[in-house]
């Protein structure tokens, strides 16, 4: 039979309208500020307006008097709940984070008191009457604050937050660096960032029946978002269901609830009332964690012939008071050169606690790798005499070398930014631009063409215990049309259009029959929503699976209805086609009649019903590769840059809808635009924020962004479900490099240009002009410069308090090695956070052995003793082969120590017997 | 607290209130009377989320007092598409050119091509892209509504 042309082929692939966009544009989307509830009462914050300082006393009378006023709150308030703020991996803080702000503040817009009233207005008012007396120190603002200030959390023996890389130097690495025949060193610095969704957070708590929470949240994922309450609570006996249905954004900001998200649904829970909080703009732009603001010093030996010989970062991250998971960022050194040919690399990173608002995830959080790598080599290419693309093409890894293992451990089998590139430049005449820019520069024009290739992980499945798998649940229901459930979740994905196109083409019906629901996290199992650009390879796998197993489930059922055999049985534009010999259609809804409603009539064994669940675990890691032009102005007379040109080059292996892709990539690009330009989270020396509106903080409009040209010639599938592959973050991480490299090449008669984003016309025309254009810098108070502040100065009574010797140098007390066998609790503080787990030692003479327990694994070791020092090698293998050297104290019933994880650098080590 | 009565026309319909003085706009629009489709991005005039149509003018009702718009006739986003469901023609355009992403800052954009489209002058494309300068969207770099906005003008490819 010729099978008729029909709608259901080529879904995936088809550029089509998205289903969200009908409600979106006639104002029916519903967003977390449109619930409303019987009885619901509003929240507002009052907030730190010191950096750093402890409170001496807090006085709500005035606050409380205000009629409409339902509740005044602060920490001892919320106190009988106990909540373990959890960093994104579900990891426990080092540092404790409080809900409300416990006797001392950390930063500007820490929140110590909530009002519950009937209305934001009432609230804001009794907010503005709280009266705290602050006993005020100097705050640790910067990350040389950081590393020369006083100590920002009591308790701990340093600022540093979390360290990977070790403190040791290598001599190696140091010698060929220093003996190669070039040597290319930059320092960059990256501004802090805010995510800026244009729907900031917000949160409607509301306590139903018994032990049942509903939470209406702006949030990434509902599932994970109802996983890390549930567990942050600890409220087994609470059913805690997130509901998220429309969100505005959110580019790594509401990845997981945070302090005052918890803080509501706790005095929601307290007060048994439905509460709102709804983020304002000065609040997000002051007190929502943030991101970026990093330093790197990345130097680069190079052979005579732009061949890579070895390098070494140096990077450090600002952590703010309290992180969304402490962070070095070991991703960063992770990608830095994962495609490049370079045999040796070693780094220190550090991240950096302070008494600014938080770390947390922003769209491509690993960025700078690419900024720092593409950056340096248009310099060194510079340097070294050669072309910039002729010096990438020498080192860059292209198909043909693979597979392949990086140096980090890193096995590759399908990254293409080389192929990439040369897709790129099939599209950018290179030399008829040289000859324009000559011409250009003979007016006084200042034309700059930049060129980045990068590669970006994404929907990775491995050593991230909360993104791992999604799940797709696909049922025809008893109408004969298609309902799924998806554990994806889009704040402006599309992901109900994409997800449905899958399922329409995989199954054979209709697009407009499939309702695709990812909004509610009792509807569905566990998924992570949008994470690490995951939700078309993993979740649009595990679409693919589930509607293939429902039509195998289908085929079966007509063939047996029908009296033929399943291979005559397909499936099209949502209709049952026989052909063969007695060529005949049956409805859906007709099958779906018989599997709901007469299932004694389907073959022996079968289940009644139509519906499928699979749960899909794609590949380790889904490469996107990706090579991008730009060609700007930059006005000599008033430093402004104009960008005239941006041309992309993309693998991103199958897409299942252009304009989407297209879309994150445009978006992507749009946000480095304002990265590199204008935007920026600024302090002044005593913490306070000096962009705390959008006429401070400058986002990019329509004028600021140019047309993007898309070029996927050099794509590949991918080895994942579908042949898809990730592009949530790419425009974010290959768009600065490529933006700084145009700017670099259009001044480049004038020298190098600073690199300390964002590039202002200030800091080109200074460039320009060869000259400083600082305004005279403004006198200062004595106490407000703790920058310039000697790291010895005499430190005040509250500070030389937390530097009481931390109890890994406290002299240590002999102990009889009987005293080290038995159980013990472990808490190793790896890169991702801290691990517990417990384990078993033993000894004989002086051989110690022992077990690691984890959730139903373990691993066994045998090592030495020497008095109250033991050590021991671990080999592991997940999430890659590595072999931990562990150098432990015992202090009575106690132990610390350290543990050497290899390339990453040294691990504190604390335990207690358990 | 000073309140005040106001009668004015939303989306073809009479709406009576009594609100307070420093009541904003863009607050009474969303609460009082329900029309969540006006977003608020940032209460400071910057972002364009919040704009609706005031007696035939784009205007930022985060910037406005629910009493200043006493006797006026107020369209809201809810308020374009006809009954059957049929889109406005910019709320066409902008689908048809993936004009949006999470949609937080649509409702703005098309209430203001919508103004400037609406009326017997039709705006031109410089007029509709310095417009369109005013509104803030994080999400889509502005490629569809830019596409939109040049189809809207006449002047697409
Ligand atoms: S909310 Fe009115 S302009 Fe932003
Ligand atoms: S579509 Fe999200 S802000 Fe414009």
């Amino acid at each position: 039979m010729n099978a008729p042309h029909t709608q259901t082929e080529g879904y995936i692939g088809r550029r089509m309208a998205r289903t969200e966009d009908t409600r979106l544009l006639t104002g029916k989307g519903v967003y977390v500020d449109d619930v409303g509830l019987p009885g619901m009462l509003q929240v507002a914050f009052h907030r730190s307006p010191i950096a750093r300082g402890r409170i001496k006393t807090i006085d709500l009378s005035a606050a409380r008097e205000i009629p409409g006023v339902y509740a005044v709150l602060i920490a001892s308030d919320l106190a009988r709940y106990k909540v373990d703020m959890l960093s994104f991996f579900l990891a426990l803080p080092t540092v404790p984070v409080p809900v409300l702000a416990v006797d001392r503040v950390t930063y500007v817009g820490d929140p110590i008191a909530m009002v519950v009233a009937q209305d934001r207005y009432i609230a804001e008012d009794a907010a503005g009457l709280i009266v705290i007396e602050y006993e005020e120190q100097d705050p640790v603002v910067t990350l040389a604050d950081a590393k020369h200030g006083s100590l920002v959390h009591p308790r701990t023996d340093s600022n540093v937050a979390a360290a990977t890389g070790s403190d040791e130097v290598d001599e190696d690495l140091e010698a060929l660096l220093a003996h190669a025949p070039h040597l290319v060193s930059i320092d960059l610095t990256h501004q802090r960032i805010a995510q800026s969704p244009m729907e900031p957070r917000g949160v409607v708590a509301a306590p139903q029946g018994s032990g049942e929470l509903t939470v209406y949240l702006s949030c990434q994922g509902p599932q994970l978002a109802a996983r890390w309450f549930a567990q942050a609570f600890g409220m087994p006996a609470t059913s805690i269901r997130v509901i998220s249905k429309d969100v505005g954004g959110s580019f790594g900001l509401k990845g997981q609830p945070w302090r005052e998200e918890v803080a509501v649904v706790l005095a929601a829970q307290l007060l048994k009332r439905p509460l709102k909080w709804i983020e304002d703009r000065l609040e997000n732009l002051t007190s929502a964690n943030q991101a970026r603001e990093q330093e790197i010093r990345l130097r680069v030996a190079f052979d005579n012939d732009g061949t890579l010989l070895a390098s070494h970062a140096d990077y450090g991250i600002n952590n703010g008071a309290y992180p969304q998971g402490a962070d070095s960022n070991i991703a960063v050194m992770m990608f830095l050169w994962a495609a490049h040919k370079l045999p040796v690399f070693g780094f220190h990173a550090r991240g950096w606690y302070t008494n600014t608002v938080g770390l947390a995830a922003y769209r491509g959080p690993w960025a700078l790798e690419s900024l720092a790598r593409e950056v340096l080599l248009d310099r060194a290419a510079r340097k070294l005499g050669i072309d910039a693309i002729e010096l990438r093409r020498r080192s860059l890894i292209t198909r043909a070398d693979q597979p392949c293992t990086t140096p980090m451990g890193l096995q590759l089998e399908d990254i293409s930014p080389a192929e990439c590139l040369d897709e790129l430049l099939r599209h950018v005449d290179v030399a008829a631009f040289r000859v324009e820019q000559a011409e250009a520069r003979k007016q006084g024009r200042y034309l700059g063409l930049g060129v980045a290739t990068y590669i970006e992980p994404t929907a990775g499945s491995t050593g991230i215990a909360v993104l791992i798998s999604e799940s797709a649940h696909i049922r025809i229901e008893p109408t004969g049309k298609v309902s799924a459930v998806v554990s994806t979740h889009s704040q402006g994905h599309g992901t109900q259009t994409t997800m449905a196109q899958v399922i329409a083409e995989r199954l054979g019906v209709l697009f407009e029959d499939v309702t695709v629901h990812e909004d509610d996290s009792s509807r569905g199992g566990y998924g992570s929503g949008a994470y690490g650009s995951r939700q078309a390879v993993a979740g649009g796998g595990a679409c693919i699976r589930a509607a293939d197993l429902l039509v195998d489930k289908i085929k079966l059922m007509a063939a047996h209805l029908l009296n033929a055999k399943p291979e005559e049985i397909f499936l099209r534009d949502s209709v049952i086609h026989v052909f063969g010999e007695k060529e005949q259609t049956v409805s859906l809804r007709d099958l779906a009649d018989i599997a709901y409603g007469e299932p004694d009539r389907l073959p022996e064994g079968m289940d009644a019903g139509l519906e499928v669940q699979y749960r899909y675990r794609p590949p380790p890691i889904t490469m996107t590769s990706a090579a991008h032009a730009c060609i700007v102005e930059v006005d000599g007379d008033t430093g402004f840059v104009k960008i005239r040109r941006w041309v992309t080059s993309e693998d991103c292996g199958v897409m299942i809808n252009p304009a989407v892709v297209e879309g994150q990539i445009a978006g992507g690009l749009a946000q480095a635009i304002g990265c590199v330009l204008m935007e920026e989270i600024s302090y002044d020396p005593r913490g306070n924020p000096t962009a705390v509106t959008y006429k401070d903080y400058l986002l990019p409009s329509i004028s600021d962004v140019p047309d993007f040209e898309y070029h996927h010639g050099a794509s590949a599938p991918s080895k994942a479900e579908g042949g898809f592959r990730g592009v949530g973050e790419g425009g974010c991480i290959i768009g600065p490099p490529t933006l700084v490299n145009a700017i670099a090449d259009a001044l480049s008669p004038f020298g190098d240009i600073p690199l300390q984003l964002p590039l202002t016309p200030h800091k080109l025309l200074e460039v320009i002009e060869g000259r400083s254009m600082a305004r005279p810098a403004p006198t200062q108070p004595k106490a407000s410069t703790p920058a310039d502040a000697p790291s010895e100065k005499p430190m005040s009574v509250a500070e030389a308090v937390v530097h009481e010797p931390s109890s890994a140098l406290t002299p240590v007390p002999v102990v009889e090695t009987a005293g080290i066998d038995g159980l013990w609790k472990f808490i190793l503080s790896t890169p991702m956070g801290p691990q517990a787990f417990t384990g078993k030692l033993a000894t004989s003479g002086n051989v110690v052995s022992g077990s690691f327990y984890f959730n139903m694994d373990e691993a066994s070791f045998t090592g030495t003793i020497n008095g109250n020092n033991l050590k021991w090698d671990l080999k592991v293998t997940k999430p890659m082969s590595i072999t931990l050297k562990y150098d432990v104290q015992i202090q009575g019933d106690k132990l610390v120590g350290k543990v050497k994880m290899g390339i990453f650098g040294t691990a504190k080590l604390s335990g207690e017997r358990v | 607290m000073s309140t005040h009565p106001i009668q004015l026309t939303i989306n073809g319909r009479r709406h009576d209130a009594t609100v307070e003085g420093r009541l904003v706009l863009s607050d009474f629009l969303r609460g009082d009377a329900g029309y969540t489709g006006v977003h608020v991005g940032c209460e400071h005039g910057v972002c364009g989320a919040c704009t609706v149509i005031v007696d035939g003018l784009a205007v930022r009702s985060c910037l406005m007092l629910a009493v200043q718009a006493d006797g006026a006739a107020i369209t809201t986003v809810e308020g374009l598409a006809a009954d059957d469901g049929t889109l406005h023609p910019v709320q066409q355009t902008m689908r048809d050119e993936h004009g949006l992403q999470c949609g937080f800052c649509t409702p703005g954009i098309v209430m203001t091509l919508a103004a400037l489209t609406g009326g017997p002058n039709k705006a031109n494309s410089e007029t509709l892209l310095n417009a369109l300068s005013g509104h803030i969207c994080r999400c889509t770099g502005y490629q569809g509504i830019r596409r939109a906005a040049l189809k809207l003008a006449g002047d697409a490819a």
